[in-house]
């Protein structure tokens, strides 16, 4: 576990990186975390981090790649094209979600 | 993360049945969602998997498999297989892992390739245009080795 300053505030993270506060994302703190894995956010990626929280705070679980299309409809293409190597971790990352445990 | 982290893994699927062909497919999607090149190397009756005809009617095997915990004289009844590899599908269903058909889809578009073993298509006499769509060429054993260069090679 440690902490890590994103937009003046102090966030939780765990070893990798990824949020252990879901709570305090914010769209600035999404930006701040994407630079940080090189990844300039346009609105194509903000539809992915909307729907993956979205999804989480109703379903209390991370989406799998095929519920993203089935259900956010945003094609497995695009999807490794916006994020690439990693597309389901690194957008969870940015989403400040918790580290993917799927296989799928 | 240590150097010695995977890049490139070439997946060699050589069995027809719903439990050979899914751990192949399973782990070549996986690589990709970690970011690892991956392609997938269908040969003998794992070709089923990606032959248009086929792809849909992939079964579990009830008999000569004692995993399973049936006889194989209650497995070789007619519709064993069906039915074991429908409750099998729900359940994967449950899980989020799609049918075969659109997993081939899924793999191809995260990047993953899909090829076609000569020696099997020739011995099948199979054609190009048996394959479903995703399946980027048809290559030899050779040029298997040749685009796995630098890549760990798995069975299954």
């Amino acid at each position: 576990m440690a902490v890590k300053m994103y937009s003046g505030k102090e966030i939780e993270v765990n070893d990798e990186g990824y949020f252990l506060e879901p709570d305090k994302w914010s769209g600035e703190i999404a930006t701040e975390i994407a630079t940080e894995i090189g990844i300039v956010l346009t609105e194509e990626h903000i539809k992915v981090i909307d729907f993956l929280r979205n999804d989480f705070k109703s379903k209390g679980s991370l989406p799998t790649m095929r519920r993203i299309k089935k259900v956010g409809g945003i094609q497995t293409k695009d999807l490794y094209r916006l994020f690439p190597e990693g597309p389901l971790k690194k957008a969870c990352k940015i989403a400040g979600l918790a580290k993917p445990a799927s296989c799928i | 993360m240590s150097e010695d982290k995977i890049k490139k893994i070439s997946i060699v699927c050589s069995k027809g049945s719903l439990e050979g062909i899914y751990p192949a497919l399973i782990m070549a999607n996986g690589a990709r969602m970690e970011g690892i090149e991956a392609s997938l190397f269908f040969t003998f009756f794992g070709m089923d998997a990606i032959t248009k005809k086929k792809m849909h009617k992939i079964k579990v095997a009830t008999v000569g498999n004692p995993a399973m915990g049936i006889p194989t004289i209650i497995g070789a009844i007619p519709g064993m297989s069906a039915m074991a590899t429908k409750m099998m599908s729900k359940q994967m269903d449950e899980l989020d892992i799609p049918p075969i058909p659109e997993f081939i889809e899924m793999i191809h578009d995260a990047g993953g390739k899909v090829f076609a073993c000569k020696a099997s298509v020739d011995m099948f006499k199979l054609k190009k245009e048996d394959f479903c769509d995703e399946v980027d060429d048809i290559l030899t054993v050779g040029q298997f080795y040749e685009l796995s260069a630098g890549a760990q090679i798995i069975f299954t």
